[in-house]
């Protein structure tokens, strides 16, 4: 591919950082190449936005080569504020400015001209569908609207390089789609987005390659298609009315995990058509009554389970 | 693709002159949005004003004045607390400086400011100008209504432009230490009392009453507070009469303050926050 011979936006190679005896960041290594979009997936508190912050010169690294768009982290900060945009998990526009205001802020903080700046500002306006936006103040607009004049702003000064920190946490479904096609416009555009977030779907959607986070190592990596080969498979998850059913089938079905105090029933299988009637069929055969059956894909639960053998109790959400 | 090479900065020097002024512009307009600060902000001397001249000092004037009545004593006291009062225009001021110095600093923009290729400290001088600006407009009200109560000055153009300089001087001064208060704070609540002895020092000095009246320990830390000269040369600038040592005093006191409040303001803007 073309893109082995170009810099990479960013290299990271063994990063660390601690917050007192708090270890986040436990050696991380990522190469992200130019005009792609890479995701960085993981539940909370596995360390995406400490990432960010180091990445984006917020806070230091305890240890750990950092380049980003060709210029050394640490010796070079300056250079890399100017190359890269951010837009973290909270929001930072001025609220007590109107949307108009906070990109005439952004700007006139790049130095542009009145004129180049006018001209920026209506095309993010439009862009974006800010125009609602655009007279009142940030604080009174819908949390849809404030992400995407966050962004908006994030992007006056043209960035090569962004980092999107859970840009869709909180968001409607709509307003998710919409981030989502702002995202696909962008990298058509060539620029490098690092994404951070906790649904798989929103990675799968996006990146060209996603690394998973857990307790501040990267415990896979690959394109979604790669991770997703690694998954043991779906599965489809049956609920009984009574404790009788549920033995029943398990006797049935042979190969299966239980819940009793749900009444469930995990059955592995690949959600075929196929699979199904030949599941259903069984049953039927049998007698047995089921109260409820659904059908899962692998998700992200899945990959976490398998690649990291966590229980539940922190996992990453997929919807 | 070529394309996707990440383009050099386009220009690699710092503006702080062209940042600063962005910044004040930023603070200016928020300034307008929330109206209700700078009301209570010139309405706190206002009240002290009204308070000291009405309530107190018919007794105080009398007490200071030597035995001149009620009236008589009310017209002397507007002249001798007048100045402080002004003074304390401006410890309001800066107490708002730290409010919303703090308030900032938990908004998510100082964060974007901090990842661009922008003159840092221009976050700071800012709200600095803002804010001096913002009393240079309280000084204007509190001095007018002063007069209206009774306070007469006695400088002329020269006196009156010498006053004005000189607090700006203070205020610059005590705005750049309360830049610091703001943001050692942890909280908006924090913020808004750590100037409070900023706010109580004048009732320690020269202020209200004249320090000789005072009990030994007390009247000596009155003397020797950076207060007190400020107050005495700002009386001697509006009512006309020679400067002493006291301006001398004065000015070393707000350069200190200053480059102190300006240092540890820089150092706490440039720490790391964990979150």
């Amino acid at each position: 591919m073309s893109d082995n011979h170009s810099q990479p936006a960013i290299a990271v190679s063994g990063l660390r950082k601690s917050f007192g005896d708090h270890v986040v960041l436990d050696g991380l290594d990522l190469t992200v190449r130019p005009g792609t979009v890479f995701s960085l997936l993981g539940a909370n508190g596995a360390g995406k936005t400490t990432t960010v912050n180091i990445l984006s010169t917020l806070i230091g690294a305890d240890a750990g080569d950092v380049q980003v768009a060709g210029h050394d982290l640490t010796r070079e900060p300056d250079a890399v504020r100017s190359a890269i945009g951010v837009t973290g998990q909270f929001s930072a526009v001025d609220n007590l400015l109107t949307g108009a205001e906070n990109l005439r802020l952004m700007a006139d903080l790049h130095h542009l001209s009145r004129r180049d700046g006018r001209r920026r500002i209506a095309e993010l306006i439009d862009q974006f569908d800010l125009a609602d936006a655009a007279g009142k103040p940030a604080s009174t607009c819908s949390g849809g609207m404030r992400r995407r004049l966050d962004l908006a702003m994030t992007l006056v000064g043209n960035p090569r390089l962004i980092f999107l920190d859970e840009p869709t946490t909180g968001l409607d479904p709509r307003s998710r789609r919409t981030m989502w096609q702002i995202i696909r416009d962008l990298v058509s555009g060539g620029v490098t987005i690092f994404l951070t977030t906790q649904y798989l779907d929103e990675a799968d959607e996006l990146a060209d390659r996603i690394a998973v986070l857990d307790h501040g190592r990267v415990v896979a990596e690959g394109t979604p298609e790669e991770l997703k080969r690694r998954i043991p498979g779906g599965h489809v998850r049956l609920r009984f009315a009574d404790a009788h059913g549920l033995d029943t089938a398990r006797t049935v079905l042979g190969q299966a995990a239980e819940d009793t105090d749900a009444l469930t029933l995990r059955v592995p299988s690949d959600g075929s058509l196929h699979a199904l009637k030949a599941l259903i069929d069984r049953l039927a055969e049998h007698a047995v009554e089921v109260d409820e059956l659904s059908v899962h894909t692998p998700d992200l639960d899945d990959v976490f389970l398998a690649l990291t053998g966590n229980p539940s109790n922190e996992k990453v959400t997929s919807r | 693709m070529s394309t996707h090479a990440l383009a050099a900065p386009a220009d690699p020097r710092f503006h702080p002159l062209r940042d600063s002024a962005t910044m004040l512009r930023r603070n200016l307009k928020r300034m307008l949005r929330y109206p209700s600060m700078t009301v209570m902000l010139i309405g706190m001397p206002v009240v002290f004003l009204l308070l000291f001249v009405y309530v107190f000092g018919g007794t105080l004037g009398d007490g200071i004045g030597g035995h001149l009545g009620a009236a008589a004593g009310r017209a002397e006291y507007a002249n001798y607390v007048a100045p402080a009062i002004i003074l304390m225009t401006i410890t309001a001021t800066v107490q708002g400086t730290a409010i919303s110095i703090a308030m900032d600093m938990t908004e998510g923009i100082i964060a974007r400011f901090r990842t661009m290729h922008i003159a840092r400290v221009s976050v700071l001088t800012g709200h600095v100008l803002g804010s001096v600006i913002q009393a240079m407009v309280s000084l204007a009200v509190v001095t007018g209504v002063a007069v209206l109560v009774g306070f007469r000055p006695a400088a002329g153009l020269g006196g009156w432009l010498a006053a004005a300089g000189f607090l700006v001087a203070v205020t610059f001064a005590l705005v750049w230490l309360s830049v610091a208060l703001g943001q050692v704070s942890k909280s908006v609540e924090t913020a808004s009392n750590l100037p409070m002895p900023l706010m109580l020092l004048p009732f320690f000095g020269s202020g209200f009453v004249p320090t000789d009246s005072m009990p030994a320990g007390l009247r000596w830390f009155a003397e020797y507070q950076p207060f007190t000269p400020i107050i005495e040369t700002l009386r001697d600038l509006l009512l006309d009469r020679p400067l002493g040592d006291n301006l001398w005093f004065a000015l070393g006191w707000c350069a200190l303050i200053a480059l102190g409040g300006y240092l540890w303001s820089r150092h706490l803007f440039n720490r790391e926050r964990a979150n």
